[in-house]
């Protein structure tokens, strides 16, 4: 406990004297984030300047080995960094699926020369990556996945498509899932490899979505080259980091129910629906719902602490990641209804005049948050995992 | 916050609760004691082997003669007990009445009554409803007028429970002290005026009406501050409600395992019914609302062991959550048994009609969201 208060004084005073003036109160701002790579679209020159200053310290990928970039931190220290930066509102200082997903799957699965060639880059928010994994005819039943590789020499080559490939047109590198044995049950025949996004042959198309946005997009390859020692794990054997990573994806869009940084579902409900005499939300109703959010987002931390808590004991994490998944998203999904409901009709703005900027943001999020339950396994898909690899229900 | 994962001791004192509760019978026993119409509603021998082990005294400290555990532990316990339907007064004799005394006792009335409470040789049973109290603990009728040098207490106190076989009671009456007057009183089983009656409630448990006519105490039996009763008692309250989530928790966590089983062993169609994914989804999701209850209770407890800031915030949290996650999983086992749940033959109902009991001690869920709204401020 002594360590880690004298650890919290010592990453309070590297957030006053590293974080720009600038980012602090940005933490729910998209603008503020950084997902860095060669294309690194900084909105905000700030965030430059965040993640450099943060990935000199090792505290972009804080819990990561400091041979790789990271500053070795427990996962108790990373905790406080992380309280002591959202203390000031500040955006993390690096986001994207190479601190969240590949970085800790090479971790786990990668060798010494992936991990030596691939994370240092991910740290320092030089290289930005993205996801093959679903395809048209692969969604919830992703392992009849059919985007084929086979091998030439020193290298494979790659036919096929992906879709929902977040942030494929901003990304670097892929990694992907490819069917490098179509003659065997179809978990059996699946490699986890790592393409580079400029290889000749591949080709990215947005997909735009409802919110108006394009954060997902089709990626296709024609004949696409990558070499044999970008294999994440054995031949044939991807199912299994597939798998692994997407425990990574589960607790990291999980993550999302927690509540965090973001608006305060009472002062918002408050300033749109109004106090009472008594200074109790003027509509029961509405009241009763921003209860029961708040107590389910409690209790959801504490379920979430007492996984870690469970780790940190030793415990063997199990498939539990689809119950965060499942409930995370479930009440990520019901807090952003609930908030159109507390705005009404300022909740309808698009663009231009008329809506706060806030509230034109509400409009995007509660849409782009519809997708919560199918990215990274449908809710239906993790209720099915529970009940076959926790309860042991029949198939 | 301490951490949330069992320590080996305590997971030793569970695993101790748990043979101790299964060796008696476990539900067997509760429906034998219903059959057999037993006047205590529970095995004075399990009682005296609670004694023996000292549990009659975890959450008390050393000093009074407790093993000087907290409520991280005394959850433990009720939780066995809740998988067992074992019905023991643990609660309303230990944690609560127990606890009460202790707190807010002075050293006389301690020395007088938690020697023998630990040894399990006497029993008090907190009377705190009356029929039109619902869950507010200053919603008392039941009067105490000065009398000489002592109080003359009537009123009329129902579900007391275990009232039956008690040997005193903590009473909560209104006097004309105080804010509100609340003032509570250790009253002896033996006083004139007081008539107890047993009261039959939905979970065959020892249950009882006390009435009190003109029952005439010595100033000696005033609990605590004249007039300053609600504040230890909200306390009290507090602790006892935790211990139920405790039960609460051990009774879900069984009636879903007993359903699985049943899932993984009934046929229909030709197929176990467990194949049928209308019914595995259900099932997951009540995995995931006994989970986080889990998470709900160890924290309320460590909160209230660690005296933090949030304690009644948490607390209320806890109850909120176990007592809807305990009547859907109750509600969805006996769906999901079918036709046989509705026997009496089968344990399904016996689980069903405690879980109403528990829902309703200490403010249901609707109950606790309020508290919970109203300590948010919003």
């Amino acid at each position: 406990m002594s360590d880690l208060s004298a650890f919290r004084e010592e990453a309070r005073t590297w957030v006053e004297a590293n974080a720009p003036e600038f980012l602090r109160g940005k933490a729910s701002d998209p603008n503020a984030w950084a997902a860095g790579g060669r294309k690194a679209p900084f909105i905000y020159p700030e965030s430059r300047d965040w993640l450099l200053a943060a990935a000199d310290r090792g505290f972009s990928v804080p819990t990561w080995p400091t041979e790789y970039g990271g500053a070795g931190l427990s996962r108790d220290e990373a905790l406080v960094l992380h309280e002591e930066i959202g203390r000031l509102a500040l955006p993390m200082p690096l986001t994207g699926f190479g601190y969240s997903m590949i970085g800790p799957t090479l971790l786990d699965h990668g060798t010494e020369a992936q991990r030596a060639e691939h994370l240092p880059k991910i740290a320092r928010g030089e290289i930005r990556w993205c996801q093959g994994y679903s395809e048209p005819n692969a969604g919830s039943d992703l392992a009849s996945l059919a985007t084929s590789a086979v091998r030439d020499g020193d290298f494979y080559v790659i036919n096929g498509q992906k879709i929902w490939t977040s942030g494929a047109d901003q990304a670097d590198w892929i990694f992907m899932l490819v069917r490098t044995n179509p003659d065997v049950k179809k978990q059996r025949g699946i490699t986890f490899i790592l393409v580079d996004m400029e290889s000749p042959g591949v080709e990215v198309r947005p997909i735009r979505l409802i919110s108006g946005a394009s954060p997902f997009c089709e990626t296709f390859f024609h004949n696409v080259r990558t070499p044999v020692h970008q294999v994440i794990g054995e031949v044939n054997s991807g199912w299994t980091v597939a798998k692994a990573l997407l425990g990574h994806e589960r607790t990291s869009i999980g993550g999302m129910g927690r509540g965090g940084a973001r608006a305060s579902l009472p002062g918002l409900a408050r300033d749109y629906v109004g106090v009472d005499e008594n200074g109790r939300i003027d509509d029961p109703a509405i009241r009763e719902r921003v209860t029961q959010c708040e107590m389910d987002a409690m209790s959801y931390g504490l379920t979430i602490k007492r996984h870690g808590d469970g780790l940190e004991a030793g415990h063997k994490p199990g498939p539990e990641s689809s119950m965060f998944k499942y409930y995370g998203t479930e009440l990520n999904m019901r807090r952003e209804e609930l908030m159109l409901s507390i705005r009404g009709p300022q909740a309808l703005g698009w663009e231009g005049e008329g809506f706060e900027p806030a509230e034109l943001n509400q409009t995007r999020t509660w849409l782009r948050s519809r997708a919560n339950s199918i990215e990274g396994g449908t809710s239906e898909i993790q209720l099915n995992i529970i009940a076959k690899r926790v309860l042991g229900l029949p198939d | 916050m301490a951490s949330l994962v069992l320590t080996a001791p305590q997971e030793m004192l569970a695993r101790t609760a748990a043979e101790l509760v299964s060796k008696h019978g476990g539900v067997d026993r509760q429906r034998r004691l219903r059959d057999e119409g037993a006047e205590l509603g529970y095995s004075p021998e399990v009682w005296a082997e609670m004694a023996d082990l000292g549990w009659l005294g975890i959450p008390l400290s050393e000093e009074h003669g407790g093993l000087g555990m907290g409520m991280a532990e005394t959850v433990l316990i009720t939780e066995a007990m809740g998988r067992g339907l074992a019905p023991e007064p643990f609660v309303s004799a230990v944690v609560f009445a127990g606890g009460l005394l202790a707190d807010a006792g002075s050293a006389e009335q301690r020395a007088a009554w938690l020697p023998p409470l630990i040894d399990g040789e006497k029993r008090l049973a907190p009377a705190l409803l009356e029929a039109g109290s619902r869950y507010g603990l200053d919603r008392v009728e039941t009067q105490a007028r000065t009398n000489g040098d002592g109080w003359s207490l009537s009123g009329e106190k129902v579900q007391v429970v275990g009232g039956v076989g008690a040997d005193g009671f903590l009473i909560a009456a209104r006097t004309e002290y105080g804010d509100n007057g609340l003032t509570l009183f250790l009253v002896p089983a033996e006083a004139n005026g007081l008539e107890v009656v047993a009261q039959g409630r939905v979970d065959s448990r020892n249950s009882a009406i006390v009435r009190l006519s003109a029952v005439h105490v010595a100033a000696g039996a005033v609990l605590g501050a004249v007039g300053g009763g609600l504040e230890p008692l909200g306390r009290a309250v507090d602790r006892a409600t935790v211990a139920v989530c405790g039960e609460m928790l051990g009774l879900m966590t069984e009636a879903f395992e007993r359903t699985i089983e049943y899932l993984k062993s009934r046929s229909q169609f030709g197929v176990l019914i467990g194949t049928f994914q209308a019914l595995k989804h259900r099932a997951a999701r009540m995995f995931v609302e006994i989970e986080l209850s889990r998470s709900t209770v160890m924290a309320a407890a460590r909160a209230l062991d660690e005296g933090s800031d949030d304690a009644e915030l948490q607390v209320s949290n806890a109850k909120a959550r176990c007592s809807d996650a305990l009547i859907l999983v109750t509600n969805e086992a006996l769906q999901m048994h079918g036709g046989i749940g509705m026997t009496d033959e089968h344990d399904i109902g016996l689980f069903m009609k405690r879980a109403r009991a528990l829902e309703f001690a200490f403010g249901d869920a609707a109950f606790h969201r309020q508290r919970f709204a109203r300590l948010r401020g919003f």
